[in-house]
C-alpha cells in the first residue's frame, strides 16, 4: 500500500492517465480519458469558485454575528487595485479616466488593463526579489540576475509550479541563470545548507522546520530526522566565486558567481540533542530518493515538491495561495502566512483548499489567482468600518474576517514609485529598467537593517516611525516631488488654465486620486490666502501636506 | 549607601573619591578640567543601556569560564574586582569595574533561533502571532517617557539597531534608530526648518479627515509620529547625538579624542559614548548594538582579536564614566544578546546556539553589584544544582525595580488581554539586596 501512494505521488505530475496506467494494466487510455472527464465534471457540479470565496467569507461574518461595511467608493478602489498591481498610486490621468468611466464592469475591466501593463511585472518582480534575496545586499548575489529571473516569469505569466522548481534547482551564472541568486542568498555560511533548507521549506511550502534542526517541533509533526532528510536534498549544491584579473590595478577582485552540481551520495549525519550522531537519507513527506551516486536530488526535490500531501492540494499552492491572499488584504489565511501545518490552523481552511486545488488546476495561473481575489466581494469593500464590524480588527490580534479592507502601509519601494508618479519624474524619462532599478535600489538601503547572523535576517526603518517620518518630510526625493521647476506636475499644473478651486482639485487628484469635498476645498482656500502673493509657495506646501497625509501613506 | 549617591558632590568630594578608587579606575579620566572643578549637578532621572550582542555571544568564553573541563576552550579565567568572581583574561580593563557590574550566571531560556531569542530576550514573551509584545525599552519609553516634560528627543533609542517593536503600546514607542555617527538622516536643511511650521499647520487639517472617518487608530498613530519628528528636528538636545557638538546648558561637551579613544573608536565604542550623552539629556533607554557573535566558526580567534579588545574598552569606559561622572547609581546597565552558544565546541571550532546555560551581565542601577548570581556545572551544559534558573523577565523585573517602575504594572494589549510587565518576572533577590 505504501509503495501505491508513493507511486501515485511520484509520478502525479506526469498526469492521471500514466498513473491509471501504472495502477490498473487493463484500463485502456480512453477510459482513462474519461474517468478524468468525470472528474472534471465533478468539479463543475460544485458551487462556481468567485460564488465560494463570497459564501466563504460571508459565513465567518455571519458565524461571528458580524456585518460587512459598504463597498468602496471608485476612488477609494482606484487607488488600492494600483498600489496592491502596480505597486505604485494612479497618475492623475490614470485616476480622471477610471472615475470618469460609466461602465458598470469598469472594475473588471481596468483590472485586465492592469494585469497586462508593465508596471506590474516590475512590482510583483519587486516583491519576489525581496522575497528570494531580501533588501539587503548579500555578498556574491546579484540582484540584477535575481530580477531578469522575475521579470521574466512574470511578464509571460509562467506557472508558479515552474517557477519554484526553477529556482530551488537553478545552477549556472549568476546573471545568465538569475534564478541561482535565490541560493547564493541562502549559501551566505558554510553551514551545510541549513539555512537554503529553512527558507526554502518557509517561502515556497509555508512551513517553519528552522527549530527542527536541533530538535523535535514543538507543535506540529517536523522532526528533526525530517529537517535533516530534507536538507539532504542540498547537498550537491556548490558554489563558485570567480575572481579576475583588474587590467588597471593589477589586483585580482570579484568576477561572478556560479551555483554548480558537486557530489554528494549517501546519508547525511546530524547529531542528537543527547550527542548520539544520526544518519538521514534524502527523503520528502514519506517519499525517498535514490540516495545513490549521479542522482541529482534537487531535481528530484523538484518533483516531490508539486505533489500534493494526502489527498490535498500541493504545499507549493497552499503557500503561494495564502501568501498571495495576503498580499491584497494585508493578512492570509494563518498568521504569520509561512507558518502553515495542524498546529496552526487555517481561519478559512475550506477556502484555502478550493483555492488551491482551482490554482493547481489552472495549471497555477498566477494572474488568474489574482483575478479571483481582486473580483471578490471583500477586495472590494471599503476600508471603513461600521457599527456591526468593529470586532474584526487583526491589527489587535483578532481572526481577520475580511469584512471590511485593512489599511496597509506602503512598503519603501511602493513609497517611491508612488512619489515619483505623483510629482511626474516618471515622464522626464527615468532611462531603461536597469538605471531605474538601480536609483531605487540606492534610496532603499537607507531603511535596510543586517543583523550579521546565519538567518540573514533583516529589519527595515521604513515601518512608520520617525526615520520615515523624517524622510518624507525633508529628503531630497519629496523635495523633487514638491518642485516647481519645469516639466514637474505643480509646474505643468499651475501654468495650464483653471481657477483656485480646480487647482486644489489637481493636487488632491494627483496625491490622493480622488476629488476634494466641497469643505476640503474652502478650507485649503482660506489657508492658501494666508500666503498672499505667495501662492506659488501656499501651492507647494499643499502639496507636501497631501503626500505626508496619513491617506496618502496607507493602502486603504 | 556609597558616596556615589550624593550627586550634590563638590570637587574635593570628588577628588577624595578619585583618591579612593584610584586602584578600580586608573587610566581613564572622563571628566574635563571644566567640570570637575564645577558641582557637578546630575539629575536623578533614571535610565537604562543595553548593550545588544546580536548573533548570540558565548558567554562560557567570556563571564562563565570552564578551565579544565572539555568545553572550556582555549582562555584563562583572571580574578576581577569582585572577589571570587573571574571572567576572560581578554577581558582586564572590564575586570577592574566588577565592584560595579555584576553576573547572572544561570540564564535559561529555551528559544535557540535568532528571531525568536531576539525576541523573547526582548519582550520577555516567546513570539505569538495574534500579538506583537513590546521590546523592554518601549515599555521604559510608554512608562517613564510621558513625565519628562522637558525631553524632547525620542525616549527609546537604538544605535544601529532595528528589530524592537513597540507592539501594543503604539509607534510612538517604537525606537528611534539612529546609526554609530550619530548622522540623524534627513535631518532639515535651515530652509526646510522655516518653513515646517505652515506646513506642518496645513498637513494636520488636511488628515483630520482620515483620522474621523472610522479607519482605526494607524491615522491618528501616524499624526503623533510626526508631532514626535517634529520635536526632535527642533530640539537642542539633538547635540546629544553629535559627540562633536557641545551644549554648556544641557551639560554636553565636545568629546576629546582621548576619551573617543578611552571608549574605542568603533561602532559599539562610539554607539556607548552617543548614549552616554543621551542619558545626559534624559533619554530613559538606549540600546547599543555590537553585532558579529554568531560564531559557529572559529571562535577563539575572533574572540582574542576582534571582539573582546572592542567589548572590554566599551564596557569598561562606559562604567567608568558614568562613575565619575555620579550618573551609574541611577543608570543601569544590561548586556545580553539572543541566546549563549554550545558549551561543546564544533568541528569548525566554533560554538553553536545554545540557550539552557548562559550568562548575562548587568551593572550600575543602584544594583548590588559585584557578585555573580546563579552558575553552571562544571561543563557549562546546564544550570548547577541548587542555582535557580532566570528568564528574560526576571532580568527586566531587576531592571524595572532599578528605574522605579513598579513590577506589578500590567499593560492591556489591544484585544483587551492584561499583560503583566516583564511577563511577570520577579527581580533576582540578590541583586536587588
Amino acid at each position: 500500500m505504501q509503495s501505491g501512494r508513493s507511486f501515485f505521488r511520484l509520478f502525479g505530475s506526469l498526469g492521471l492517465v500514466l498513473t491509471l496506467a501504472g495502477f490498473d494494466s487493463h484500463l485502456s487510455a480512453d477510459e482513462a480519458q474519461k474517468s478524468e472527464e468525470a472528474t472534471v465534471a465533478a468539479a463543475g457540479a460544485e458551487v462556481p469558485l468567485g460564488e465560494f470565496i463570497d459564501q466563504q467569507i460571508r459565513q465567518g461574518w455571519q458565524d461571528n454575528e458580524i456585518e460587512a461595511s459598504a463597498s468602496a467608493s471608485d476612488e477609494e478602489w482606484v487607488r488600492r487595485i494600483y498600489l496592491d498591481l502596480l505597486g505604485r498610486i494612479p497618475t492623475m490621468e490614470e485616476a480622471r479616466k477610471f472615475l470618469a468611466d460609466e461602465s458598470p464592469r469598469k472594475r473588471s475591466v481596468l483590472t485586465e488593463e492592469l494585469l497586462e501593463h508593465e508596471d506590474y511585472v516590475r512590482n510583483f518582480t519587486t516583491v519576489w526579489s525581496n522575497n528570494c534575496i531580501g533588501r539587503g545586499a548579500p555578498q556574491r548575489v546579484s540582484r540584477t540576475g535575481m530580477e531578469k529571473f522575475f521579470r521574466e516569469a512574470f511578464a509571460r505569466n509562467r506557472p508558479w509550479n515552474e517557477i519554484v522548481v526553477d529556482i530551488v534547482t537553478a545552477s549556472g551564472h549568476y546573471e545568465e541563470n538569475g534564478a541561482v541568486n535565490y541560493t547564493l542568498a541562502q549559501l551566505q555560511n558554510a553551514d551545510e545548507g541549513v539555512q537554503l533548507t529553512a527558507m526554502t521549506a518557509r517561502l515556497f511550502l509555508g512551513l517553519q522546520v528552522q527549530c527542527t534542526q536541533c530538535h523535535n517541533h514543538p507543535f506540529n509533526k517536523w522532526q528533526q530526522d525530517q529537517f535533516w532528510e530534507y536538507n539532504s536534498f542540498f547537498r550537491q549544491v556548490g558554489k563558485i566565486d570567480h575572481r579576475k584579473l583588474d587590467p588597471n590595478t593589477g589586483r585580482m577582485v570579484d568576477d561572478y558567481s556560479e551555483v554548480v552540481w558537486q557530489e554528494f551520495s549517501g546519508p547525511v549525519y546530524y547529531e542528537k540533542r543527547s550527542g548520539v550522531m544520526q544518519v538521514a537519507y534524502p527523503r520528502f513527506q514519506g517519499l525517498e530518493v535514490d540516495p545513490g551516486v549521479g542522482v541529482d536530488r534537487r531535481v528530484e526535490f523538484g518533483k516531490l515538491i508539486t505533489q500534493p500531501v494526502d489527498g490535498a492540494p500541493a504545499q507549493i499552492a497552499q503557500a503561494m495561495v495564502n501568501r498571495t491572499w495576503s498580499h491584497f488584504f494585508g493578512y492570509g489565511f494563518t498568521r504569520p502566512v509561512d507558518d502553515m501545518g495542524p498546529h496552526n490552523p487555517a481561519s478559512h481552511p475550506d477556502l484555502l483548499e478550493r483555492l488551491s486545488r482551482e490554482f493547481v488546476a489552472a495549471n497555477y495561473d498566477v494572474k488568474e489567482l489574482v483575478r479571483w481575489i481582486v473580483s471578490s466581494e471583500a477586495y472590494g469593500l471599503t476600508s471603513q468600518y461600521n457599527d456591526k464590524n468593529k470586532i474584526d480588527d487583526p491589527g489587535a490580534g483578532e481572526v481577520p474576517l475580511f469584512s471590511h479592507m485593512y489599511l496597509k502601509s506602503m512598503q519603501a519601494e511602493q513609497m517611491y514609485d508612488s512619489l515619483i508618479v505623483a510629482s511626474n519624474a516618471h515622464k522626464s524619462g527615468r532611462g531603461g529598467w536597469g538605471a531605474q532599478e538601480e536609483q531605487r535600489r540606492r534610496w532603499m538601503q537607507q531603511f535596510v537593517v543586517a543583523f550579521e547572523n546565519d538567518e540573514n535576517d533583516e529589519s527595515t526603518t521604513f515601518n512608520g516611525t520617525i526615520p520615515q517620518a523624517l524622510m518624507m518630510m525633508n529628503s531630497e526625493l519629496m523635495d523633487k516631488a514638491c518642485s516647481v521647476e519645469r516639466g514637474s506636475f505643480l509646474f505643468e499644473s499651475m501654468s495650464s488654465p483653471g481657477n483656485e478651486a480646480q487647482k486644489i482639485q489637481e493636487l488632491y487628484l494627483a496625491a490622493l486620486s480622488r476629488n476634494p469635498t466641497k469643505t476640503e476645498i474652502g478650507k485649503v482656500q482660506k489657508m492658501l490666502k494666508n500666503y498672499g502673493n505667495q501662492r506659488l509657495m501656499g501651492y507647494q506646501d499643499l502639496f507636501w501636506a497631501l503626500l505626508n497625509s496619513n491617506e496618502f501613506v496607507f493602502i486603504h | 549607601m556609597s558616596l556615589w549617591n550624593n550627586y550634590g558632590m563638590n570637587r574635593r568630594h570628588f577628588m577624595q573619591h578619585m583618591a579612593t578608587a584610584a586602584a578600580t579606575v586608573p587610566a581613564m579620566n572622563f571628566l574635563s578640567h571644566l567640570q570637575a572643578n564645577a558641582d557637578v549637578v546630575k539629575s536623578k532621572q533614571k535610565a537604562c543601556i543595553l548593550m545588544w550582542m546580536g548573533g548570540g555571544p558565548p558567554t562560557i568564553d567570556i563571564w562563565d569560564l570552564k578551565p579544565g573541563s572539555k568545553n572550556g576552550g582555549e582562555f584563562k579565567p583572571i580574578d576581577t574586582a569582585a572577589p571570587g568572581v573571574q571572567i576572560s583574561e581578554h577581558m582586564p580593563e572590564t575586570a577592574k569595574m566588577f565592584g560595579d557590574l555584576s553576573l547572572v550566571r544561570s540564564m535559561s531560556t529555551r528559544e535557540a533561533d535568532h528571531g525568536r531569542g531576539r525576541y523573547y530576550m526582548q519582550t520577555s514573551y516567546v513570539p505569538n502571532p495574534t500579538v506583537v509584545h513590546p521590546t523592554f525599552g518601549s515599555v521604559v519609553s510608554y512608562e517613564l517617557g510621558k513625565n519628562r516634560k522637558a525631553l524632547e528627543i525620542p525616549a527609546f533609542v537604538s544605535v544601529d539597531g532595528g528589530a524592537g517593536q513597540a507592539g501594543f503600546l503604539g509607534m510612538t514607542h517604537a525606537p528611534f534608530v539612529v546609526d554609530n555617527t550619530g548622522r540623524i538622516r534627513n535631518a532639515p536643511t535651515e530652509e526646510g526648518k522655516a518653513r515646517l511650521g505652515a506646513r506642518l499647520t496645513m498637513l494636520d487639517e488636511i488628515e483630520s479627515g482620515f483620522i474621523k472617518s472610522g479607519r482605526g487608530e494607524l491615522p491618528k498613530a501616524h499624526q503623533d509620529v510626526y508631532l514626535n519628528a517634529k520635536n526632535l528636528m527642533t530640539s537642542r538636545q539633538m547635540a546629544a547625538f553629535d559627540v562633536a557638538k557641545a551644549d554648556a546648558g544641557l551639560g554636553l561637551e565636545a568629546e576629546s579624542q582621548v576619551t573617543k579613544d578611552a571608549y574605542g573608536t568603533n561602532g559599539f565604542g562610539q554607539g556607548l559614548l552617543m548614549a552616554r550623552r543621551l542619558v545626559q539629556v534624559g533619554v530613559p533607554f538606549v540600546e547599543v548594538n555590537m553585532g558579529g557573535w554568531d560564531l559557529h566558526a572559529g571562535v577563539f580567534d575572533t574572540l582574542k582579536n576582534q571582539r573582546l579588545p572592542q567589548l572590554d574598552k566599551g564596557i569598561s569606559a562606559i562604567t567608568a564614566d558614568l562613575k565619575q561622572r555620579g550618573m551609574l547609581e541611577n543608570t543601569v546597565l544590561v548586556w545580553m544578546g539572543e541566546f549563549g552558544r554550545t558549551p561543546r565546541i564544533n568541528q569548525d571550532v566554533g560554538r553553536d546556539h545554545w540557550a539552557a546555560s548562559w550568562s548575562v551581565m548587568m551593572g550600575g542601577g543602584g544594583l548590588k553589584n559585584g557578585q555573580a548570581v546563579g552558575a553552571t556545572d562544571k561543563d557549562g551544559v546546564q544550570i548547577a544544582d541548587g542555582s535557580k534558573a532566570y528568564l528574560p523577565g526576571d532580568i527586566w523585573a531587576t531592571v524595572a525595580m532599578a528605574m522605579g517602575i513598579p513590577v506589578s504594572t500590567v499593560h492591556t494589549s489591544k484585544r483587551g488581554r492584561p499583560m503583566k510587565l516583564a511577563n511577570g518576572g520577579t527581580p533576582i533577590q540578590e541583586l536587588i539586596g
